[in-house]
């Protein structure tokens, strides 16, 4: 009985409010209040997913400065910068001869040497493989730079890629020299 | 069909069970089921897989009163599980080896399924399910592999996270996010200890889900054909729980054999190095059961094309109920894909042998034509075996091949 009533008031419904081409108002109801569920949907996820982005704790520590001074020609360090390695490079005249002169040589990212450092003598750049993030081994490899050893790329003695599945140079981070002896690294 | 439905003579039995019929439902799923009557012992393995799936929470759940999720304790925190709790060895080893059973027999069930065709109409939302289980299995175990924190631990969650830095653009960003810092860290390991304890609950309710869409069309069998009345059919209990339990006693003798006779040699022994976030280990290698996957990565050249193949390898599976063409479910009555079925199995191991080993001399050319042979079997292979062969002729039901004449009397 009662159900019967409401399919009736339905009809009737309906039927008065039925617009152009069938559109009632009810459906114009349905839209705005699914629009609205919507979008109130978006904004409360927007917490739920942003909560995994860095926290700000992280992102305050996020430039060092480092002493070179200690640093003979041809020795490499790593210094960690936002818990990543960054190689520091002091290079022997042979290297940066050898880098220069590989300037025009095929590659996957062609950029010069000179581009990718400050100073010549200085090779700074983050010690993260392009391809799946390993860490590369010095003085490895086919070209006399770096050497991946999980999935086997090639780097350089300007850290950029020749052979291998990584897909670009070992990444130059900003920095300024503060003085002769001192880089700020970010 | 069914063999007797649930009838309890206890009266709060009966009474609770009117007002939450669980327990007919669970009569209805291990009791009374009715299951074809020629199932083999390869069909052992879904419910041994459930069995691990429950070892795996049982222990996981007790290895976590005694963890500690955070990066400058939790190594020391498992080096205190093997040590110092009462037991702890012992039910370490057991779910680290229960994650490589639980694979194994995952494995060699899906291979069933192919071989017997049980992905086949009307079983492709059941071969869905599988394969969200299977998913749900490969993030579960990775996630569970870099709790402990070692140099594996911490270089495998680095180089599985940095596969999405390979989507365009928002790689970088995603893998960051993903991280919660600017490298794998506290926050990574965090996170990833609240989903391993997570998914593990979500597979339960896929595997639920499996279960039911198991039940809409029964099981598969042997002959691939339809039973077709009750003569096909025997009650899941005694027959299958007993043919199951003898299965999980064999299965029971390898798991005990690796508890305590090689609990690490499925593991590596770089992971009691703690982790290290500036130096890589020269060889990384991930467990046994990601091997082919990560052979597949590596034959291909380009990083986003390597990524894709390796999703797309399973990914593929989901396709496989319409990229086969053949009506004739069992591999028994098709003799030309069974050749290429197990061709596909030493496919898969060889992917694996490769995947263990350094990207280096012939192994970069066995990677590639292994690859291509694997997508070549399902995108090409199968599709056209599937219209040029001709099928043995098929047994005209489950009882007359299983019984000859005396289905009749």
């Amino acid at each position: 009985m009662q159900a019967e009533k409401r399919e009736l008031l339905m009809a009737t419904d309906h039927d008065t409010n039925s617009g152009e081409g069938g559109k009632t108002r009810r459906d114009f109801l349905y839209v705005a209040t699914g629009a609205f569920g919507a979008v109130g949907a978006a904004a409360f996820a927007w917490p739920l997913i942003d909560q995994m982005n860095p926290s700000a704790d992280v992102l305050a520590l996020s430039s060092i400065k480092v002493d070179l001074s200690a640093i003979e020609v041809g020795r490499t360090i790593k210094v960690v910068w936002r818990k990543q390695p960054v190689f520091i490079r002091h290079r022997t005249a042979a290297d940066i001869r050898d880098a220069r002169a590989d300037d025009s040589a095929e590659m996957p990212d062609p950029e010069p040497d000179a581009e990718r450092v400050e100073r010549p003598e200085w090779l700074i750049m983050v010690g993260v493989c392009t391809h799946l993030g390993c860490i590369p081994l010095g003085d490895r490899g086919d070209y006399g730079g770096w050497f991946c050893p999980c999935h086997g790329s090639h780097y350089d003695k300007s850290g950029r890629i020749r052979k291998g599945p990584a897909p670009k140079n070992l990444v130059v981070p900003k920095y300024v020299f503060v003085d002769d002896n001192t880089v700020r690294i970010g | 069909m069914s063999f007797g439905s649930f009838q309890p003579k206890n009266r709060f039995i009966k009474w609770f069970d009117g007002q939450l019929p669980i327990l007919s439902l669970m009569h209805g799923t291990v009791v009374s089921y009715p299951t074809p009557r020629n199932l083999n012992y390869w069909w052992n393995f879904g419910s041994l897989a459930g069995i691990f799936l429950t070892v795996q929470i049982i222990t996981g759940v007790i290895l976590a009163m005694h963890y500690t999720p955070e990066s400058t304790m939790a190594f020391d925190s498992v080096e205190h599980i093997m040590r110092d709790v009462n037991y702890g060895w012992l039910l370490r080893y057991m779910h680290a080896n229960g994650a490589s059973m639980f694979f194994l027999v995952v494995y060699i069930h899906i291979f069933r399924g192919l071989y017997f065709g049980s992905y086949k109409a009307p079983r492709e939302v059941l071969w869905w399910l599988g394969l969200v289980i299977l998913l749900l299995m490969m993030a579960s175990g990775f996630m569970g592999y870099v709790l402990p924190w070692g140099q594996m631990s911490f270089w495998a969650a680095k180089v599985i996270t940095n596969l999405f830095s390979a989507i365009p653009i928002v790689g970088e960003s995603v893998v960051r996010w993903l991280w919660g810092d600017f490298s794998v860290g506290n926050a990574t390991l965090n996170r990833f200890f609240s989903l391993h304890y997570l998914l593990p609950f979500l597979i339960v309710g896929v595997v639920i889900l499996h279960i039911w869409a198991l039940h809409i069309p029964g099981s598969n069998n042997p002959l691939g054909i339809d039973a077709k009345g009750p003569q096909d059919k025997i009650p899941f209990h005694p027959y299958y729980t007993a043919k199951d339990l003898f299965g999980l006693s064999v299965i029971s003798v390898v798991f005990a054999f690796f508890i305590f006779y090689a609990p690490n040699s499925l593991g590596h022994p770089d992971n009691y190095i703690p982790a290290n976030p500036l130096a890589t280990p020269p060889h990384i290698v991930p467990e046994w059961y990601y091997l082919p996957f990560y052979a597949i990565l590596r034959a291909i050249p380009d990083k986003l094309f390597g990524v894709i193949a390796m999703f797309s390898s399973i990914l593929l599976l989901f396709a496989l109920p319409w990229l086969d063409t053949s009506k004739v479910r069992s591999a028994r009555f098709r003799p030309i894909y069974k050749q290429f079925f197990w061709l596909l199995v030493i496919d898969a191991v060889v992917l694996g042998y490769v995947g263990a080993n350094p990207p280096e001399g012939a192994f970069i050319l066995i990677g590639r034509l292994a690859t291509t042979y694997y997508f070549l079997h399902f995108l090409v292979i199968v599709p056209i075996v599937g219209w040029l062969e001709k099928p043995k002729p098929l047994p005209e039901s489950i009882a007359s091949a299983v019984l000859g004449d005396k289905a009749e009397g």
